[in-house]
């Protein structure tokens, strides 16, 4: 259970600093409040982000949770209210309600190999907690972070992915569905990827955040690998209104996925996630 | 006699065929071959003929296919895995060209060679099929899940 914000329900005018373009549909917005304090969030929690005359949408936090001056956030142009954040520049103001939400579990996997599954966008979600990972790398096993994207042209986040592939104590695995021989990585399904790296299933707690068919073939390849469900956790996505739990909009099954979410512990929603076969 | 001692403790040791009886890895190994490409090499080419199959023992290999003016990858195989299974059935062609991305380190099987055990002995016939069946399986599975294009806008 998180503790909610002073005023959840009135959004907090930020300024954006900076907007950095990430790919074609992929931005992020570099935040800092105009009015109060420090801003402080745990990974994998989310704000709902207000753009005047556009509308509010849920967003993770993209950012270093270590930084409490400077909020972060990448998103994806899909529809109305994310093109309406993605024509944003910098000096122009959006509202901010948040951080909500449950966050990834990633001190509880102090002792454990720890095993980052991200599909797409996903690794936005997951970045704050691979930060907080590395800061604290002596208390896990090993790292493993596994991202796969469409294209090469769609690697989230790269030039960093491309920093962590080069530390000693991190094992990165990218791989993307389609590429032409230009590409030197791996082609394939990110599935495939968890099949085979060297984790500990029986020490191993699973952070995974992508697309909702994706999650279901990579939480079923771990328990493949014998890693307990009790141990993955997969963070949701449902549209929302109010954010706190009062609206019922985010309902699914018994829990409000932005109370009780969006990071959950796979075991406690296997029934809602049916792996229906291809 | 050493070399065979050695490929017979390979076969043992990859993952395709571990656990394997015996007396069908002392038939594998007549008709087994170690192998190895440099990097950028061609293990073969679409439309040549499937006259072997290949466990991948070391480094990974791009499956490729040309279409005017690109090329396109179509799956990465790493080690421990397989690749190859035109030569099984007829008309025996390679439907991809296969390109070492590192250096390869491969053990080869003679098709004709190993077709010929299989028919004779029909309990290596099905323990081979056995072992193939689910690889098939998991890159038809893979390929679906591409076909769906997951990362794209909406599900
Ligand atoms: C807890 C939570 C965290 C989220 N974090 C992020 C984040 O960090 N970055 C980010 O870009 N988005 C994130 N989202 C998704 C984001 O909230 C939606 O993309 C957004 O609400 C869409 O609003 P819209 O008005 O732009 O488009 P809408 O009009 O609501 O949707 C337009 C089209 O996009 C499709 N669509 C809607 N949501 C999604 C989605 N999640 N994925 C793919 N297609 C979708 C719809 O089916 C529709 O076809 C998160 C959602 C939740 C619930
Ligand atoms: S968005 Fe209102 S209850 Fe979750």
């Amino acid at each position: 259970m998180t503790v909610l914000p002073a005023n959840p329900m009135s959004p907090r005018p930020f300024r954006i600093l900076k907007v950095v373009r990430e790919l074609s549909d992929t931005f992020t917005l570099l935040l800092q409040p105009e009015t109060g304090g420090a801003f402080s969030f745990r990974p994998g929690q989310f704000n709902m982000l207000y753009v005047f005359g556009a509308g509010e949408v849920p967003i993770s936090i993209s950012g270093e949770p270590a930084e409490d001056r400077q909020l972060v956030h990448t998103i994806r142009s899909v529809g109305p209210v994310t093109q309406a954040l993605g024509r944003l520049k910098a000096g122009d103001v959006v509202g901010v309600r948040g951080p909500f939400g449950t966050p990834w579990p990633v001190e509880d996997a102090f002792g454990d190999d720890l095993a980052i599954i991200a599909g797409g966008v996903g690794l936005a979600p997951l970045r704050p907690a691979i930060y907080q990972a590395l800061a604290n790398r002596p208390r896990f096993g090993k790292l493993i972070i596994m991202y796969g994207a469409r294209t090469p042209q769609d690697i989230l986040f790269r030039k960093e992915l491309e920093k962590w592939r080069s530390r000693f104590d991190v094992n990165v695995h990218v791989t993307v569905d389609h590429a032409t021989g230009q590409w030197a990585g791996r082609v394939g399904v990110v599935t495939k990827v968890v099949a085979k790296a060297g984790f500990d299933p029986l020490h191993t707690t699973a952070l995974v955040c992508g697309p909702e068919v994706m999650m279901r073939y990579a939480v079923e390849a771990l328990e493949e690998r014998g890693v307990a469900a009790s141990k993955v956790h997969v963070s949701m996505e449902r549209n929302m209104k109010c954010g706190v739990g009062l609206c019922g909009h985010c309902q699914w099954g018994p829990h409000f996925v932005c109370r009780d979410g969006p990071v959950f512990r796979f075991s406690d929603v296997a029934a809602l996630f049916p792996v229906r076969e291809l | 006699m050493v070399q065979i001692e050695g490929l017979g403790r390979i076969i043992d040791e990859h993952p395709f065929f571990r656990g394997i009886d015996g007396k069908f890895r002392s038939l594998l190994v007549g008709c087994a071959a170690n192998e190895r490409l440099d990097a950028g090499q061609y293990l073969f080419r679409q439309g040549g003929h499937a006259d072997k199959f290949y466990l991948v023992r070391a480094g990974s290999l791009q499956l490729e296919v040309h279409a005017p003016g690109r090329t396109i990858v179509v799956d990465t195989v790493d080690e421990g895995e397989i690749v190859g299974w035109s030569w099984l059935v007829e008309p025996y062609r390679w439907t991809f060209d296969a390109r070492a991305v590192t250096l390869l380190r491969l053990v080869s099987f003679d098709a004709k060679c190993l077709r010929g055990k299989m028919e004779a002995d029909a309990e290596l016939g099905y323990e081979v099929l056995r072992r193939f069946v689910p690889v098939i399986g998991q890159r038809l599975a893979a390929t679906r899940l591409r076909l769906i294009d997951i990362y794209g806008p909406g599900e």
